[in-house]
């Protein structure tokens, strides 16, 4: 559901310049890929395990370099080795771990508090007002009290959205926030991501790779495939028509298609002892 | 536990360590004997110093006075110079002696005073002239085998 | 030809570890003075650090003081020497055990504290939620306890060495009959408070970074899995306590060689 608050012709916010990136020389993560964000929309970044959407996130904020290519940041190259050009981005990006990432020692409100305290210097009544504003976008101001030890998977999601959004990022960054949950807490998750984004105007990216969700709230859709290249790009209508077999593969969820379903492995005969000199 | 209570522990904490310090620096150690009193240096040279260290104790009727500061030799006479450094509160005649003594049979190596019988004190920086070295165990042997040759050959000379 | 290869293989990535190690030192040493101005968080980890290990270390010099006190008597007694037994004991504890014991019982039960509990925040994320929070962990989270450790340790060993004491003459005195004049006289004769005392101060600061500074690295560098916390741990224990005995031999080399 696009929204209609926030027409098209938006400015670039990221830019993937031909970036390329491995975590070791053995193994590429990314090759060549060239994408760009729009301010002001959701965009999913679709694919299964492992083809290197996660890292797509980090190279985004600057957690590792890209071997070679740039990524740029709202027209700046986002540099992973300049520590304060790095912070100072950062501070415009919101991130929402896959599991919350909540620090356990504090309590639900001092979590959403913490960027506050760390990174401003509000007073704590205005801290306060900021936090029950957010835990109350997220619904979960009632908890306020509660230790992260006491709250669910779905409500530690929130949370650590509540705590992402504390400072009104320019970039929401979601890291598979559909991932292990029900569906109501599905639905109340995506409504909450698209939400956001339209109130707040800011840009949002989804990692994931839970189709039905994401092509129910993104403005445009980029799918990666093993490897790291993309297989295909463009908005959720566009995917879901696609002929390219390993498009359809993956938005219908087809168990063998281009994706295999079997492991490389030698044929059944030399496996189980059939064939020529017969069973044993 | 509250901020409050938590600051309060690590200050009992620290204060506790500070206690233990204490403790250990007067009750267990040499502090509060020959710390931080004003002294004032005297020299001594010996043939000899035997077995005497630096911070060894300078005694006087067996009560410590000072410590040994330093022991050099002397280029030029080849002997010990030994720099004492005494308490203000303790004065010793000019001609007073410093002799190495041992404390207990095998025990370290002291100085002890004597005092003389001279009106004028020792004033800082003097040194003092009657000294007495250590005792060489191997001299003593030597010296008591001498003698004991000494002894049988006077007899044997003697009964000849 | 291989196992050659193997071996060097091996060689250059311990190489490669302590130089990974030594910019984490020096990281971790930039993160001291931002800390310091956090002084709240420094005091909470001086709390979880020093004050919580208090059991353990006054239990164990108290223990130490009295078998200490009851076999230097009977090593003494051959010689009827017994009257030096207060000074043997705290030269003892105040040098050596002091400095190396407390050591010792500190990583086991601070230093495998920090490991594990950075070691789970590393699996939890919570540290790279700091990081994308442009909020520095060397700063918030690591240097505030490295400070702590530092702190705490001189502290603990000297506490150790006291109660230490006073265990011996307990034993020696009150229940034995070694004759308490002597026990103290001797002992505040003989022990020097810089060169003795001072000197295993120093030594339990040693003690102190070494310790934190292994702990808090281990948990850094976890493998971020319940089997790499656990391996981690023990990794803390064992790295810990070597270096502190090794440091100990190097330490009262230079300290004590001369008489």
């Amino acid at each position: 559901m696009p929204s209609e608050l926030h027409p098209a012709g938006g400015d670039t916010l990221i830019e993937i310049d031909h970036v390329t990136f491995g975590y070791d020389a053995s193994r590429t993560i990314l090759n060549d890929i060239s994408l760009r964000f729009q301010r002001g929309k959701v965009t999913s970044i679709l694919g299964s395990s492992g083809c290197g959407k996660t890292t797509l996130l980090r190279l985004i904020g600057g957690v590792h370099a890209a071997t070679s290519g740039r990524v740029k940041f709202d027209g700046e190259v986002v540099d992973a080795r300049d520590r304060d050009q790095l912070y100072r981005l950062r501070r415009r990006m919101g991130v929402l771990f896959q599991f919350g990432a909540l620090f356990t020692d504090l309590s639900v409100f001092d979590n959403v508090a913490f960027p506050l305290r760390e990174q401003t210097d509000l007073k704590e009544s205005m801290i306060r007002d900021i936090v029950l504003m957010k835990l109350n976008a997220v619904g979960l101001r009632g908890a306020a009290h509660l230790r992260i030890s006491e709250v669910s998977g779905g409500m530690a999601r929130r949370i650590a959205l509540a705590r992402a959004i504390a400072l009104d990022p320019e970039l929401i960054m979601y890291d598979e926030p559909f991932a292990g949950l029900d569906l109501i807490s599905m639905g109340v998750a995506a409504r909450l991501i698209r939400t956001l984004n339209d109130v707040t105007g800011s840009t949002s990216l989804v990692i994931s790779h839970d189709v039905p969700e994401c092509m129910a709230i993104s403005d445009y859709v980029v799918l990666l495939a093993n490897g790291g290249r993309i297989v295909a790009q463009g908005t959720p209508a566009e995917l879901m028509e696609s002929s390219d077999p390993e498009v359809r593969q993956f938005v219908r969820g087809e168990p063998d298609g281009p994706v295999k379903f079997h492991y490389p492995a030698p044929t059944i005969a030399e496996d189980f002892g059939l064939g020529a000199g017969g069973g044993r | 536990m509250g901020k409050k209570g938590i600051e309060t522990l690590v200050g009992l904490f620290v204060l506790l360590g500070m206690l233990g310090l204490v403790f250990l620096a007067l009750k267990a150690a040499n502090l509060t004997s020959f710390g931080g009193g004003d002294t004032y240096s005297l020299t001594a040279k010996f043939d000899n110093i035997g077995g005497l260290k630096p911070r060894a104790a300078v005694r006087s009727a067996g009560v410590t006075v000072g410590r040994v500061a330093s022991i050099t030799l002397d280029a030029k006479t080849y002997q010990g110079v030994v720099k004492l450094e005494i308490d203000k509160g303790v004065q010793f005649p000019k001609d007073s002696q410093a002799r190495i003594l041992t404390a207990g049979l095998l025990g370290d190596q002291y100085i002890g005073l004597e005092p003389g019988a001279d009106e004028k004190n020792l004033a800082a920086g003097d040194v003092i002239v009657q000294t007495q070295s250590a005792v060489v165990l191997e001299s003593l042997i030597s010296q008591f085998l001498f003698n004991k040759a000494a002894d049988a050959g006077s007899e044997s000379g003697a009964k000849k | 030809m291989n196992f050659l290869a193997l071996l060097g293989a091996r060689a250059l990535r311990v190489l490669q570890s302590f130089g990974h190690a030594a910019f984490f030192f020096v990281d971790l040493l930039r993160a001291i003075p931002v800390s310091l101005r956090r002084f709240g968080l420094v005091v909470a980890q001086i709390h979880a650090v020093g004050n919580l290990s208090l059991v353990i270390i006054l239990s164990s010099g108290l223990a130490v003081g009295f078998v200490l006190a009851l076999q230097m008597y009977y090593a003494l007694v051959t010689y009827g020497a017994t009257e030096s037994l207060g000074l043997i004991v705290n030269l003892a504890l105040v040098r050596e055990l002091g400095p190396v014991v407390t050591a010792l019982l500190f990583a086991g039960r601070a230093g495998t504290s920090l490991t594990a509990e950075i070691g789970l925040m590393k699996a939890g994320e919570q540290l790279a939620a700091m990081e994308m929070m442009a909020i520095d962990p060397k700063e918030r989270v690591l240097a505030p306890r490295f400070v702590a450790g530092m702190v705490s340790m001189p502290i603990l060993a000297i506490l150790f060495s006291a109660i230490g004491i006073l265990g011996a003459y307990v034993v020696a005195v009150l229940l034995i009959g070694v004759d308490a004049g002597n026990f103290w006289s001797i002992m505040q004769d003989k022990v020097d408070v810089w060169r003795d005392v001072g000197n295993g101060i120093v030594k339990s600061a040693v003690f102190g970074v070494i310790c934190t500074f292994v702990a808090l690295y281990q948990g850094h560098e976890t493998d971020a899995t319940p089997e790499g916390v656990a391996y981690s741990t023990t990794r803390t224990v064992v790295i810990s306590s070597l270096a502190v005995l090794g440091m100990d031999f190097i330490l009262t080399a230079l300290m004590f060689s001369t008489p």
